[in-house]
């Protein structure tokens, strides 16, 4: 009963930030709802007892990223709010329509999946994993059956990182 | 009921307080060693030894002035000093001070909770305390706190990155994230972590000092750089806020370097049977000890050590201490593989 | 699901409606949150630590992308001191 007041509490209020997001004029308070969705999106996966990627979404989401964002909203020095004129090119009213539409679509395909309540997926009978605990077994999937995915996202990291370097060095 | 509701209420508020207490005491503390250390006296007129000076500062701070800047962004500009500070509280529910002990009666647990991933609890939310630094200098609507404050965050988010790879390297010896977990660890493994992994220990020292933007890195505050650095247009209890904020996670490090490579509680050498008499000092007092030894080495360095220039700072950050870093967990993964 | 299926249209919402980049940077990262947010679901759900792997690689996936596309900003802006996305035309006729 608890869990299920702590989720909707939780889900109101990312949904309520989330729309702060996309609605505040400011560009910062935008960025300062962001920080704020991301703390409740991990209090959300510690509900689900997630507990290290909880703690890895604040480390890296929540500290990492939005200060980045927060750093180029401050670099890129705003003269005048880019929304004061609307350019005739831009169908906004065409976007939001089919966004609906999208939505709808989505919660019809959920209400009748409820209906007609899916063939219990056959767990993947993994190795039964030998340690408890959260981050162990996480920690261990990670390093024996996704190995390959781990060395290549590290990779992609490396090469991110060099192309952002590059990117935003003033001369080369 | 009681057990798992008013116990765990009861310590939130001890720790709270006393961590309160310290740092408006730790202010007098700095202020008197220092002083020592230039040959000088310190505070000494309120009250005998100057002892009461908190309670002056306190004072005065509660009834200045308390000034926004007029195009200032008010929520933000109020924000802000809270951000930084409850990053600084909230790292002490996984501190843990000592192991379970029996009082009236019951069994209590010297630490507020355990949760198994304390270790990478308390390094997101230092990632959190970040957002203090920018939003103040930002939300002061001028131009010096902005550059102070970019600098700052530049420099956090560097030695971050260096403490967390030195961490992985304690958490592998350790082969836990929770902070009991680790001091269990020491005590099965009868030796503190300084003494086995000693690159460790200096390099989160000296990213600790690095982090609370403490001498000799504490370039982003200096009252001669950028006019006073981010917390410029503060004033009154904003400025305390801040100021109370640097001191409480100067503490928190200090609690953290005692928790990770001194043992927490544990005496020196905790398995070894003729030093089992060092027992007899309840566990709680080693760790406060261990942690004070800290403080003074922090305000001893501060009394000590020229400030490191910018670009000295940041070269120091990346070109040396991760590299180091990720060597020291190199070395530490191979030997553990080995033994 | 539900919530994750929210706050994914309210992200593309916001990549299609504002003309901030930066604002449509982050209404990216809302929908790779809401993706994550679907995968630790289905993963509690079925008690598999699979989607909370799967979920570390979005996220890093995710940090990446943010790293590179600021940077495009940034180099952008440098050229041509707008943050407005219609104006951002180089590669059209």
């Amino acid at each position: 009963m608890a869990e299920a007041i702590a989720f909707y509490f939780i889900s109101a209020c990312i949904l309520g930030f989330a729309v702060l997001v996309i609605s505040t004029r400011d560009t910062v308070h935008s960025v300062l709802f962001l920080v704020l969705d991301f703390l409740f999106v991990a209090a959300l996966y510690v509900l689900l007892g997630a507990q290290f990627l909880a703690a890895i979404q604040i480390l890296v989401y929540a500290g990492g990223i939005v200060v980045l964002y927060l750093f180029v909203v401050m670099l890129v020095n705003l003269k005048r709010p880019p929304e004061a004129h609307s350019d005739p090119h831009r169908k906004t009213n065409w976007g939001f329509a089919l966004s609906i539409a999208v939505l709808v679509e989505l919660a019809a395909v959920a209400a009748y999946s409820y209906a007609r309540p899916a063939p219990a997926l056959a767990a993947a009978a993994q190795a039964p994993v030998p340690l408890s605990g959260n981050t162990e077994q996480v920690g261990w999937l990670l390093y024996t059956s996704y190995l390959i995915p781990f060395e290549i996202a590290s990779m992609l990291l490396l090469v991110a990182m060099i192309g952002a370097i590059v990117l935003a060095k003033r001369e080369l | 009921m009681v057990d798992s509701f008013v116990i765990p209420l009861l310590k939130i508020v001890i720790v709270l307080n006393a961590t309160l207490v310290a740092v408006t005491y730790m202010v007098l503390l700095e202020r008197k060693v220092i002083a020592w250390a230039q040959s000088r006296l310190g505070p000494m007129r309120v009250g005998p030894y100057g002892i009461l000076q908190p309670v002056a500062d306190a004072v005065k701070l509660m009834i200045k002035e308390d000034i926004t800047p007029v195009r200032a962004d008010r929520w933000v500009f109020t924000a802000a000093p809270i951000i930084s500070m409850v990053p600084a509280l909230i790292v002490y529910a996984v501190i843990p001070f000592g192991p379970k002990i029996t009082l009236f009666g019951r069994q209590v647990s010297l630490y507020i909770t355990d949760i198994n991933v304390g270790l990478l609890y308390i390094v997101s939310v230092a990632s959190v305390g970040v957002y203090g630094i920018i939003l103040a200098g930002y939300a002061s609507n001028s131009k010096f706190p902005l550059l102070a404050s970019l600098r700052a965050s530049a420099q956090l988010i560097s030695y971050e990155v260096a403490v967390t790879l030195t961490l992985v390297s304690v958490i592998l010896m350790s082969g836990t994230l929770s902070m009991v977990g680790i001091v269990d660890a020491q005590y099965n493994q009868g030796v503190w972590y300084i003494f086995a992994q000693p690159i460790a220990f200096v390099l989160v020292l000296i990213g600790g000092l690095a982090e609370t933007n403490r001498a000799p890195f504490d370039l982003p505050e200096a009252e001669q750089e950028l006019t006073g650095g981010f917390h410029t247009e503060y004033s009154g209890m904003r400025f305390a806020l801040f100021f109370l904020a640097e001191y409480a996670n100067m503490i928190v490090v200090s609690s953290v370097v005692t928790t990770l490579f001194l043992g927490g509680w544990l005496p020196p050498f905790p398995n070894t049977a003729p030093l089992h008499f060092l027992y007899a000092i309840p566990s709680w007092v080693w760790f406060f000890l261990k942690s004070f030894c800290f403080l003074y080495l922090f305000i001893w360095i501060r009394a000590t050590l020229p400030r490191y220039r910018y670009d000295q700072l940041m070269a120091l950050g990346w070109k040396f201490l991760i590299p180091l870093a990720i060597a020291n967990l190199v070395v530490t993964g191979i030997v553990k593989v080995l033994l | 699901m539900l919530l994750s299926a929210a706050l994914f249209i309210i992200g593309v919402i916001g990549v299609m409606v504002r003309r901030n980049i930066i604002i449509i940077f982050m209404s990216i990262e809302l929908i790779l949150n809401a993706v994550n947010i679907n995968l630790i679901a289905f993963s509690y759900q079925l008690q598999n630590a699979i989607g909370q792997v799967f979920a570390i690689f979005v996220i890093a996936v995710a940090a990446a992308e943010a790293a590179v596309g600021l940077g495009i900003i940034l180099a952008f802006y440098r050229n041509k001191e707008t943050i407005n996305i219609d104006e951002m035309n180089l590669m059209r006729w």
